[in-house]
């Protein structure tokens, strides 16, 4: 190896250590694990673990509740991934309009949510669900809407946690598409407006082909956090009602940190790692054929 | 770490004087852990854990030398922080404990017994209820062995409208199944389409698993398979859901009866199933013209009085404690009947000692008393780990029956498959017990 070679490892060594040690090894001792009936009796006595090869994973597709809670994950990223992404876009358009006033306020207060304590924020918005107390109720009751048990009733459960969730975290994508919209060189428009474009057609044929690269990576970030569900209902529902907002990681928690069957949770954190992966890969492909092309 | 030779100059010898000063804060940590003066860490839940600082006066004017410090968990995390706590070698020195979660923490050894302390103490077993103190005794290697002293009890008995069931016929509260059917009967005729003879939420197993007591055991084999098919399960679960076959009681649960208390004071209901806490909540929630119309009655039972769940906290000390002398001494305290009789004042939970009921304010409170001759008649689940989940799989299977998705035999026989394959591993762990011929 070259001097340079080895001076090149010597100062990568230390990221590459943590890595190691942070992730690569955890991933290969959860991958080890999920081959293995880890339980309780496991955690007492370490001679009671038994190797079950595949088990884990035949069992967890046999499971009716894992399907469920998968299920409800796909509803949750199907509706939730499109609802903030539009938010987001919807923000920053507003934000970067010139007609807008007070912009670093906005952009701020609209931020905010995004740097907020989930946990504190759910409990805020569980009064704000309140079927007979809470505003959103309220609101509706002006409107001459009946009241919805949003917690309580499984078909309004997953909608109401999309709507805190999409709420919670429209901001931070927000910013990203605000950078990439102040980042389209204003000639373009001037000339778009030269060649007789109204707004909606600058949008549909400027704007939006030059935020497709950074959309389309605010989606994949998107869809993998929200495949991630977990502390929304965690906090909000516990799974419930009738276990409409079990996500894929909250079974993993319940099967891991309340039944202590670590080696089945971690079979379950493998199959869940494989579909965001699949998933963020053939987004990947959607995004780079029509980038070739341009 | 092994000390290493300062021999490439100064940043080395830095490193290693840092790691080697780790080293010592680390053992310096663990001295203090285990300094017999330091504080004693106990972890308690919900609403105890706040009002226990309450009796901390007394004890430390008593033991001066000791000093407690009281620790909060929120009961919904309390389960997942004590087994972290464990795997992590964390666990507090003692700890107020769901006396179902007694077989886990003792299958993982995590448990001092206490067999010793408390003959040595003088506390006399036989004036706790002995189906409450049975939950906290555990088969070991060794024999039978005393892991819990329970702090306050838990149990389900019949709280109902008495002026519904009186005007529907039945001046005394029932006392048999047939008898508790017929007022129901006679209730639901009463009141119309908007009055059903009991709840019984479904996501609460509680009542069906106190029916079950009262019909045999669950789990056969030795805990290690399910009864759930035996005819012992099928006659409770046949009984539990033709209440609701014949209309006698809603099929909802809890979280869709926005207020309990609210409708049982409306009438929606004549019975309802519930704990201790209900009559401190009875009594702050119904509104003023209600109080004299509930009252409480011990469960009944398919040909008299039943048997009853055997609920609530124990407190235990765990054998990783280096101060476990200090801990017994702070658990001797809160199980005095004086101590318990201010606990009870306290918070309203009702103490596991029969010499703690003597207290005027137990003995004249009606609603208590039925707790009280319930307690005699109570019967600890079955003390095994995987308890916790069959009971959520019991629950479930029995909800599949009252919303007809499912009939009786198939979903009995379904739940002993599953239950089956829950207590897969302690079959297992049993064969090599015996296979290895006696302890390792």
């Amino acid at each position: 190896m070259t001097r340079s070679g080895v001076v090149g490892w010597a100062l990568a060594a230390p990221a590459l250590a943590v890595i190691l040690v942070f992730f690569a090894v955890p991933v290969v001792i959860g991958l080890a694990l999920s081959l293995t009936d880890f339980d309780l009796y496991a955690l007492a006595d370490l001679s009671t673990l038994r190797f079950v090869g595949l088990d884990n994973y035949a069992r967890l597709l046999h499971t009716p509740l894992f399907w469920q809670a998968f299920g409800n994950t796909l509803y949750f990223v199907a509706v939730g991934v499109p609802v903030s992404i539009g938010l987001s876009l919807g923000a920053a358009l507003l934000l970067h309009a010139r007609v807008a006033k007070w912009q670093a306020l906005f952009r701020t207060a609209l931020f905010a949510p995004v740097v907020t304590t989930v946990v504190a924020v759910a409990v805020i918005w569980r009064y704000l669900l309140h079927t007979r107390y809470g505003l959103i109720n309220q609101a509706l009751g002006t409107l001459g809407i009946d009241p919805v048990d949003w917690l309580g009733n499984p078909h309004w459960s997953m909608p109401a946690i999309i709507l805190f969730a999409a709420w919670k975290n429209f901001g931070y994508n927000m910013v990203i598409l605000l950078a990439a919209l102040q980042a389209v060189p204003r000639e373009l428009y001037e000339s778009a407006r030269v060649d007789g474009a109204g707004s909606l057609r600058q949008f549909s044929d400027l704007t939006f082909p030059m935020l497709t690269p950074t959309l389309a990576m605010v989606g994949i970030m998107t869809l993998a956090g929200y495949f991630q569900l977990f502390a929304e209902p965690y906090v909000m529902t516990q799974g419930g009602p009738l276990r409409s907002t079990v996500s894929v990681l909250y079974f993993m928690y319940e099967e891991g940190f309340r039944w202590w069957n670590l080696g089945y949770a971690s079979a379950v954190a493998f199959v869940l790692f494989l579909v965001i992966f699949a998933v963020s890969a053939a987004l990947w492909r959607f995004d780079r054929d029509p980038a070739a092309g341009r | 770490m092994r000390p290493s030779r300062p021999a490439f100059g100064g940043r080395r010898h830095a490193l290693g004087t840092l790691a080697a000063g780790t080293a010592l804060l680390t053992i310096g940590a663990c001295g203090r852990r285990d300094d017999a003066h330091a504080p004693l860490d106990f972890w308690a839940m919900g609403r105890e854990a706040e009002v226990v600082a309450e009796l901390l006066p007394e004890f430390h004017a008593r033991h001066p030398d000791v000093r407690v410090r009281v620790q909060q968990l929120p009961w919904t995390a309390a389960h997942e922080k004590l087994l972290t706590a464990y795997a992590g070698g964390s666990l507090p020195d003692l700890c107020q404990l769901g006396n179902t979660w007694l077989p886990e923490l003792v299958a993982l050894d995590a448990l001092e017994p206490l067999d010793a302390p408390v003959a040595s103490a003088g506390i006399p077993r036989d004036d706790y209820f002995a189906g409450i103190l049975d939950t906290n005794v555990m088969p070991t290697r060794s024999g039978d062995r005393l892991f819990g002293l329970p702090w306050y009890v838990d149990t389900r008995v019949l709280f109902y409208r008495s002026d519904l069931l009186r005007a529907a016929g039945h001046p005394q509260p029932p006392r048999r199944w047939d008898e508790w059917l017929d007022a129901m009967r006679a209730v639901r005729q009463r009141g119309g389409g908007g009055r059903y003879g009991v709840l019984l939420p479904l996501n609460e197993p509680d009542p069906l698993f106190a029916l079950a007591l009262q019909q045999g055991p669950v789990l056969a084999d030795d805990n290690a398979r399910g009864a759930f098919a035996q005819p012992a399960f099928r006659r409770a679960l046949a009984f539990y859901a033709g209440i609701f076959e014949q209309g006698l009681a809603p099929a909802m649960t809890n979280t869709q009866i926005a207020n309990v208390w609210d409708e049982f004071a409306r009438g929606l209901f004549a019975c309802y199933i519930s704990g201790p806490w209900n009559i401190g909540e009875f009594r702050r929630r119904l509104p003023p013209e209600r109080q004299g119309d509930w009252a409480t009655a011990p469960l009944p039972g398919p040909d008299g009085p039943g048997v009853s769940t055997a609920g609530g906290s124990s407190l235990v000390i765990f054998r990783r404690s280096a101060r476990k002398e200090a801990a017994w001494r702070w658990i001797a305290y809160l199980s005095e009947p004086q101590t318990m009789q201010r606990f009870h004042a306290l918070t309203g939970n009702l103490p596991p000692r029969r010499s703690a009921w003597r207290s005027p304010e137990l003995a004249s409170d009606a609603p208590s008393q039925a707790f009280a001759q319930q307690l005699e008649r109570v019967r600890a689940a079955p003390k095994i780990p995987e308890w916790e989940r069959i009971f959520q799989e019991m629950q479930l299977a029995a909800e599949r029956v009252v919303q007809r998705v499912q009939g009786l035999d198939a979903a009995t026989v379904e739940l002993d498959a599953r239950v089956d394959a829950l207590l897969e591993k302690r079959r297992w762990l049993r064969a090599r017990a015996i296979a290895s011929a006696g302890p390792r």
